[in-house]
């Protein structure tokens, strides 16, 4: 029992990283500007193109760690 | 009147069409059953599901809109990525708890959980009513997307709209979900090509994403990017819409009839990619202002883009991916409008004893019911009507949040009091939009942050919870009794 109350818990860790899309997206002033550009694109715009991806992929993680044997 | 565009455009539509109908026989079962007919058996694995929810959640006026917004607006218009990117971690977390109890209890829609959770039936009503409310204009604004790609064709009047719709309504009433569910992975992969080739080719011709930004920053100013005034509308309406999108009866639709929870989890980390196309999708409004369209009517301007920088035939294919693209979304809504109606309205208040095969044929009839009267708002009433009761839909949705996404997690609200918020928080929310002549956002009270506006939905949520939460400890205080729960903690496992 203890182990598994144990498993349970760590399980909730992993769930952590599922919030820090929320805040890297939800906050503007993290990347309203314009500088650097990637080829020809505003920091504004490759910056929320690049947490699509970093999202999917900790989403992806926290699905595997959590993910019941 | 382009005909090689047409012909093209022809072949896939009859393609689907054929597609649609067959599609009945694809993982056979009884279709006079609610749950075979309304949610395919709940068998769709992993990747059906991932075309089913891609086909369902970015339809044919997101294709028109999005860009259409970004052309017209400016980088507003991008609250559309931070919306998507957010929505699937929350799903991760709260839906396979919905599925889970929803499996046990046979649940089909929002409202027969809110029932099962709270023993009120006025409740999963007021839910009911406020889910078919807010699709029935999501419909209506699949046929906006649709005409927007008739006109680029240069097919005028009403009667292509009309027949490709009726044949919509045909192949739903006979296949029901598995129709939808095999258009999508057609529509998907088209969608796919079409935005791939679009953001490689006009680049390439308009020389470069330097030039793009250049020509929107010329027409848009500082807005080509995000002014810091824009900053709480822009991550209050993300954050409100990805909280709304999973309480719209389509997209739950498509959490129901996934066959494990495993496959919803699965499918938080794969659906991205579709946010990752709505992003390129979103910059081809620039790309429309970099080649030149110019037009005031900004549903034109993607069609009008697409038909300037491709040949006949592509432009064939790119319209028939969009016109799909309204199809898939169209079938799902209608169907999971008819499962609410005949759950929660027909079976708890009309015919109670009502058989299985009446129960689906009852929502067979309905769905058909909603397409015809979601024709006949587009031809009745202003294609701004459709527009603006959409937006409304959004900030209703969201107030059916605190029953059923809370109630996922704990039955701690007294039932009246979750019926009063909702019931505040509609009767605000409505009102804030209608003053403020159907804009989406609304000014912090008591002059907070200088006049800063954030998104109605997201305000009304903040009154419905208000509402709710001190009524609950008002009626617990005066002893007010609680609806039966049906379910226990393990249901939700």
């Amino acid at each position: 029992m203890p182990n598994e109350q144990k498993d349970k818990k760590a399980s909730w860790l992993w769930y952590l990283l599922l919030l820090i899309p929320f805040i890297a997206t939800l906050w503007p002033p993290f990347y309203a500007g314009a500088e650097p550009t990637l080829a020809g694109m505003p920091y504004f715009y490759w910056y929320q193109f690049l947490w699509v991806i970093i999202s999917a992929v900790l989403t992806a993680v926290v699905y595997f760690a959590t993910k019941q044997k | 009147m382009n005909w090689t565009a047409l012909v093209v455009f022809m072949i896939f539509f009859l393609f689907v069409t054929v597609l649609g109908f067959v599609s009945a026989k694809w993982r056979r079962g009884d279709l006079d059953r609610l749950d075979e007919w309304g949610l395919a058996g709940r068998r769709f694995g992993t990747i059906v599901t991932w075309f089913l929810l891609g086909g369902d959640l970015y339809t044919a006026y997101t294709f028109i809109a999005v860009p259409a917004l970004m052309y017209a607006k400016g980088g507003i218009g991008f609250f559309a990525v931070p919306y998507t990117i957010i929505i699937y971690p929350f799903v991760f977390m709260v839906m396979p708890r919905l599925w889970s109890v929803a499996k046990k209890h046979n649940y089909i829609t929002a409202s027969d959980f809110v029932k099962g959770r709270y023993g009120s039936s006025t409740l999963a009503l007021l839910v009911a009513i406020t889910g078919i409310l807010a699709t029935m204009p999501y419909i209506a604004l699949q046929l906006v997307g649709m005409q927007a790609v008739f006109d680029g064709m240069g097919l005028s009047g009403d009667w292509p709209l009309i027949i490709a719709f009726l044949i919509l309504a045909v192949y739903t009433y006979n296949s029901g979900l598995r129709a939808p569910a095999s258009i999508a992975i057609v529509k998907d992969l088209m969608i796919y090509v079409t935005i791939i080739v679009a953001v490689i080719y006009i680049p390439y011709k308009l020389g470069g994403f330097g030039p793009i930004f250049d020509a929107a920053t010329a027409k848009h100013h500082a807005a080509a990017l995000l002014p810091s005034n824009n900053f709480a509308v822009y991550s209050t309406l993300s954050l409100g819409s990805a909280l709304a999108l999973f309480l719209y009866p389509h997209s739950l639709t498509g959490i129901f009839s996934s066959s494990s929870r495993e496959v919803i989890k699965r499918n938080t980390a794969l659906l991205p990619a579709y946010s990752f196309v709505l992003g390129l999708l979103a910059l081809l409004g620039y790309m429309a202002i970099a080649a030149g369209i110019d037009t005031k009517d900004g549903n034109a301007a993607i069609p009008q883009l697409i038909l300037k920088m491709f040949p006949d035939w592509f432009t064939g294919f790119a319209f028939a991916a969009i016109a799909i693209g309204a199809l898939v979304p169209a079938a799902i809504m209608s169907i999971a409008a008819a499962n609410l109606f005949t759950r929660n309205i027909y079976k708890e208040y009309i015919n109670k004893n009502c058989t299985e095969k009446q129960e689906a044929r009852m929502a067979k009839m309905v769905s058909l019911v909603v397409k015809v009267g979601a024709l006949a708002f587009i031809f009745l009433f202003a294609r701004q009507d459709a527009i603006n009761l959409q937006l409304l839909g959004g900030v209703w949705i969201l107030q059916t949040l605190p029953a059923v996404i809370v109630g996922l997690y704990t039955n701690w609200f007294n039932k009246w009091a979750l019926i009063l918020g909702w019931v505040a928080s509609m009767v605000t929310g409505t009102w804030m939009a209608a003053y403020m002549h159907f804009g989406n956002s609304f000014k912090l009270p008591f002059g907070i942050g200088g006049g800063t506006m954030i998104y109605i939905g997201l305000y009304a949520l903040v009154i419905n919870f208000v509402v709710s939460i001190v009524l609950t400890w008002l009626f617990n205080a005066i002893n007010l009794k609680n609806g039966k729960d049906e379910t226990v903690a393990a249901d939700y496992q």
